[in-house]
């Protein structure tokens, strides 16, 4: 259940940001998860839910953007959609890859009042 | 991971203890309570601007980790985090490496676990300093857990640092803590199938120890599947086949372990 800790981390890095720019309120903030980030998008939202009450989004409207995977093949070069790290390139069916995208968990933006 | 409001940062049941201590160390924590209602909200949206963030989530523990990492390069400390499932034989692996090379080397050793003393005081009998984190309901140790624990190790130059993960195989991935090098291990008693059970975990580790070779007849993992399965998930992952109960194989390891590759 570390998705608590994420959706802790998550308030309190918009709680620094609204300081920063002396926001009275955060109407709306926007989170990129990427499916191989290890985030369970359903655990992430409830935990959520605990999270920002009390804070300066506690009466925020949160987006979850789905960032699907991309991985270049080792060998070939091919970039291919993936799910897992287990799946072998559709080209020449060689495992190694480089993650592209789809591991990140990070705040893209903050809508202030 | 706080136990209290699950912030990442250690709660006050996080409690770090050498064996012989009885006095807990716990350490001041500004006590957020979370509660409120979750109301309607319809007020005016005019004033509003947004603002681009795109920030790491866990950009706190990544920058602890980097911390850590940078210290323990300019101390020529190296640093492993051992991870596993409950069971595995970390703290039996521990053990009888610290038994074995402890005249050749000099090793620190951070424990990690929900509760109890019971592995740190297993590894002060094999003969090296120790400290023991608790967790609380904490499921992983984080940078900053380690940071603290180090400095009250006092570890000293090019000695090397075993950390033993809280059992899970799941949580820990998500956690750098700072170390050289992520050691995964897997007793043959697990199913050959769990590395593309729980991927993070293998693709994030750079060794593979696989321990409990001596019950190999007993049961039906068959090893060469299992390497299959990791190869498919981290072909960079190196193994080492090991019993750390009859100290079969554990030559391999410990030359590792010495020339630190």
């Amino acid at each position: 259940m570390h998705e608590l800790s994420i959706a802790v981390n998550i308030v309190e890095m918009i709680e620094d940001n609204a300081e920063k720019e002396k926001a009275l309120n955060v109407d709306i903030f926007e989170i990129d998860v990427g499916t191989l980030s290890g985030v369970v998008i359903d655990a992430l939202e409830f935990a959520l839910e605990e999270a920002v009450k009390d804070s300066v989004c506690s009466k925020a409207v949160w987006k979850i953007n789905k960032i699907e995977a991309k991985a270049k093949c080792r060998r070939c070069g091919h970039i291919y959609s993936v799910d897992d790290y287990f799946s072998p390139c559709p080209k020449c069916r060689e495992f190694g890859k480089e993650i592209l995208q789809g591991k990140e968990i990070q705040l893209k933006s903050i809508t202030i009042e | 991971m706080c136990d209290n409001c699950g912030c990442g940062q250690p709660g006050e049941n996080v409690t770090f203890r050498k064996p012989g201590e009885n006095k807990e160390h716990t350490h001041s924590h500004g006590g957020v309570t979370h509660s409120h209602t979750h109301g309607d909200h319809d007020h005016d949206h005019s004033g509003s601007r947004e603002i681009v963030i795109e920030q790491n989530i866990l950009q706190k523990n990544d920058l602890l980790a980097e911390r850590n990492r940078g210290y323990f390069e300019a101390k020529k400390i190296f640093a492993v985090n051992l991870v596993s499932s409950p069971g595995s034989g970390k703290t039996s692996l521990l053990e009888k490496t610290i038994r074995i090379l402890k005249d050749k080397c000099s090793f620190y050793i951070i424990e990690g676990d929900q509760q109890t003393m019971l592995d740190a005081n297993r590894i002060e009998k094999a003969g090296a300093p120790v400290i023991q984190i608790n967790t609380g309901a904490g499921c992983h140790l984080d940078a900053d857990m380690i940071n603290k624990a180090v400095k009250s190790l006092e570890v000293k130059d090019n000695s090397i640092l075993l950390i033993e993960n809280v059992g899970n195989l799941v949580c820990p991935a998500m956690f750098d803590l700072g170390e050289s090098q992520r050691v995964v291990i897997v007793s043959v008693t697990e199913g050959e199938d769990k590395p593309i059970k729980y991927p993070d975990m293998f693709q994030s580790s750079d060794i593979c120890v696989i321990n409990k070779t001596d019950l190999l007849p007993y049961v039906d993992f068959d090893v060469e599947k299992f390497k299959e399965y990791a190869c498919q998930v981290n072909p960079d992952l190196k193994f080492f086949e090991l019993s750390a109960k009859t100290e079969e194989g554990m030559e391999q390891w410990n030359r590792w372990l010495q020339e630190r590759d």
